[in-house]
């Protein structure tokens, strides 16, 4: 009984946070647009037998029939891909940094990477505009010292975008990295150095497999949110710049098409619901070793 | 124990009830009020009124089509109003609350009859036409004294645009306005809902896209303004704010307006009440409050864009009624030109095409 109540818990919220509201976007990508409160037709309102007589795959065929949308799902896969990596790059050393820190200076560095979590998401975006534009501090600071003579044209182009998800997502990448390098014993390195490796040596074959699990979760936590971002391509990336986060506001604001943007969603989850298995396999198997 | 809870429940719910009748909840465009007046309303009705903003009728749209919005009062555009009454978004007037309605111009009702039968569910809050704001210093500089500045040659001709683009172009981000604009300069019927001739209009978009710097509805204010750009196609009140905040700034920057003499865009935003609007009394009252010339005019005189209530004609400041870019000559308003909503088919049609001009693919 008391197992059951145990396992029931985590299913019921998934139950209610996760299947309930896919199962109402799924019936709505099946529906057909109208011009009616709400858009879609049909409703539940018509019946259960109408309701389900209504539903077809018409949306998901349409998407097959224009390029725009697997463009799209490639350059958002892109982008998220490319961004992921870099984050990691500019996000290891500082969490290695944080963990090989004193002691009494972890809280305190632990405590400036969840700061500008203290500011509005959308304000700190804002203020990547005013860094970058021509006109912008950035711009300004390299015409000041000589290195460039023409201002670099960053804002509305991809490597703003770049610039913006690393920077947002960095502090999802720092701190499993981070929790995974702290719990580490520091006399494995010592013992790695005893037997003969040297320190790059001794990083490469002890600390890294060590934070493997830090960087998988680290990776995941960036790369899914990452993929279906809409605020940071619409703020700082260029008219080209083509993702699915921005495809899906034009049909579901534009279009007014709710029925073929809730398409666009379910693929875009099937496509996340891959990565988010792997995830949890890894997170299964790590458990089953501990234990 | 229970029942105390209870208790204290229904009465809270009761007291929340009583406070919800005494607000009215008003969702209007961004910029678009004298923010005195709305204090006035409440000194005057002894009502709360929560006033929200938005910028773009697909938003507004949104929420209208979601249902249960919670606004009294909303202010959609022509075709998306009219799109909004069929969909069941709305509610007839009552015009026995509404002693004003015999304030409203009679030029401007006949015109939006067309989205809203009657004015049956609406009354127009403000009017304007889509057009062209040109730094005209910089413009003269580059194409010469006699720079097309009031045609669409200026913006629609690759040609001149080539020579802009350095300087900067803006283009609103609104297809509903830049594709009629477009057929219009090629002497097709601006409304067709034709997907061969909207074609057409992609066409002359296409030749001129690599010289737009950006298509945005509200960033080329600030823009005109400090000089950054030479040219933005927008709203006649937006660039009218634009030349007079540069005026203010004496930066050497004068900006001028013109409704293309080609033939412009003109639009109405409509203030309609939802269907399933809380306080459907209070909205009302708002709708004649904003009626009323003497407030009308105070709301025109402080966002520069022409109204549709005669009475408030004679309270306007002689800079918003005097200037042709608002309240253009008889000549101008006949060249003007309206649009309807496009159907869904179509407009899957429009917004793939822009979406096309925007990002080249």
């Amino acid at each position: 009984m008391r197992r059951f109540a145990l396992i029931a818990v985590p299913y019921a919220w998934l139950l209610a946070l996760f299947l309930v509201p896919f199962l109402i976007v799924f019936k709505i990508s099946l529906s057909d647009i109208a011009l009616a409160i709400p858009p879609y037709t049909p409703t539940v309102k018509d019946g259960f037998s109408a309701l389900i007589q209504g539903l077809d795959f018409e949306n998901f065929v349409f998407l097959t029939t224009d390029d725009l949308y697997y463009k799209a799902y490639l350059s958002s896969l892109q982008i998220a891909l490319i961004s992921t990596l870099l984050t990691l790059f500019v996000g290891y050393p500082i969490a290695y940094a944080m963990a090989r820190a004193p002691q009494e200076w972890r809280a305190t560095l632990m405590m400036l990477v969840i700061l500008p979590f203290w500011t509005s998401f959308l304000i700190r975006v804002y203020a990547w505009i005013g860094i970058l534009s021509n006109e912008g501090f950035l711009n300004q600071f390299l015409l000041w010292t000589g290195m460039i003579s023409d201002p670099l044209t960053i804002l509305n182009t991809n490597t703003a975008v770049y610039i913006g998800i690393v920077y947002t997502y960095l502090p999802f990448m720092i701190l499993p990295i981070y929790a995974a390098l702290e719990r580490m014993d520091d006399s494995l390195i010592e013992a790695a150095e005893d037997l003969g490796c040297s320190r790059l040596t001794a990083f490469w074959l002890v600390t890294i497999p060590l934070s493997r699990n830090g960087i998988i979760a680290g990776c995941f936590l960036v790369f899914i949110p990452a993929l279906g971002e809409f605020v940071i391509p619409s703020l700082l990336g260029g008219s080209g710049t083509l993702m699915i986060g921005k495809v899906l506001f034009e049909e579901f604001f534009n279009n007014r098409d709710w029925p073929v943007a809730s398409a666009v969603a379910v693929i875009l989850l099937l496509i996340l619901i891959i990565p988010i298995v792997l995830f949890q396999r890894n997170q299964q198997k790590q458990a089953e070793a501990e234990a | 124990m229970i029942k105390t809870i209870l208790t204290s429940t229904a009465t809270l719910a009761l007291v929340a009830g009583a406070a919800l009748a005494e607000e009215v909840r008003v969702y209007n465009w961004s910029d678009y009020i004298d923010e005195d007046l709305l204090a006035k309303f409440e000194e005057e009705t002894g009502l709360t009124l929560i006033y929200d903003v938005f910028d773009s009728n697909e938003v507004l749209e949104t929420k209208m089509l979601a249902g249960g919005s919670g606004y009294d009062v909303v202010v959609p555009s022509g075709t998306f109003l009219q799109r909004q009454i069929s969909a069941g978004a709305f509610q007839k007037l009552d015009t026995a609350q509404l002693p004003n309605l015999g304030n409203m111009w009679d030029v401007v009702t006949e015109r939006t009859e067309q989205y809203d039968p009657e004015n049956a569910y609406s009354i127009n809050y403000m009017w304007g036409t889509t057009g062209i704001g040109a730094n005209v210093g910089k413009v003269r500089e580059i194409l010469g004294e006699d720079a097309p500045i009031g045609s669409l040659e200026l913006v629609l001709n690759p040609e001149n645009m080539e020579k802009l683009a350095d300087c900067g172009v803006h283009f609103l981000d609104a297809p509903a306005e830049m594709l009629p604009m477009a057929l219009k300069y090629i002497g097709e019927d601006p409304d067709s809902h034709d997907p061969e001739v909207l074609a057409k209009a992609e066409e002359v978009m296409m030749k001129v896209r690599p010289y737009i710097q950006k298509f945005h509805s509200s960033e080329y204010i600030n823009a005109l303004a400090n000089g950054d750009i030479c040219v933005a196609v927008g709203w006649s009140g937006d660039i009218l704010q634009a030349r007079d905040r540069a005026a203010e700034a004496e930066n050497g920057v004068e900006i001028a307006y013109n409704a293309a003499k080609e033939g412009a865009q003109m639009w109405f935003d409509q203030m309609a009440i939802p269907v399933d609007a809380p306080n459907v009394e209070g909205a009302h009252k708002f709708l004649n409050f904003i009626m009323d010339a003497e407030n009308m005019a105070a709301a025109s005189n402080y966002v520069y864009y022409a109204n549709g209530n005669e009475a408030s004609q004679e309270f306007l400041v002689e800079d918003v009624s005097g200037d042709p870019a608002i309240y253009p000559d008889a000549a101008t308003l006949d060249n003007l030109f309206t649009t309807t909503p496009y159907p869904p088919k179509v407009q899957r049609v429009v917004t793939r095409s822009w979406t096309k001009i925007k990002s080249g693919t």
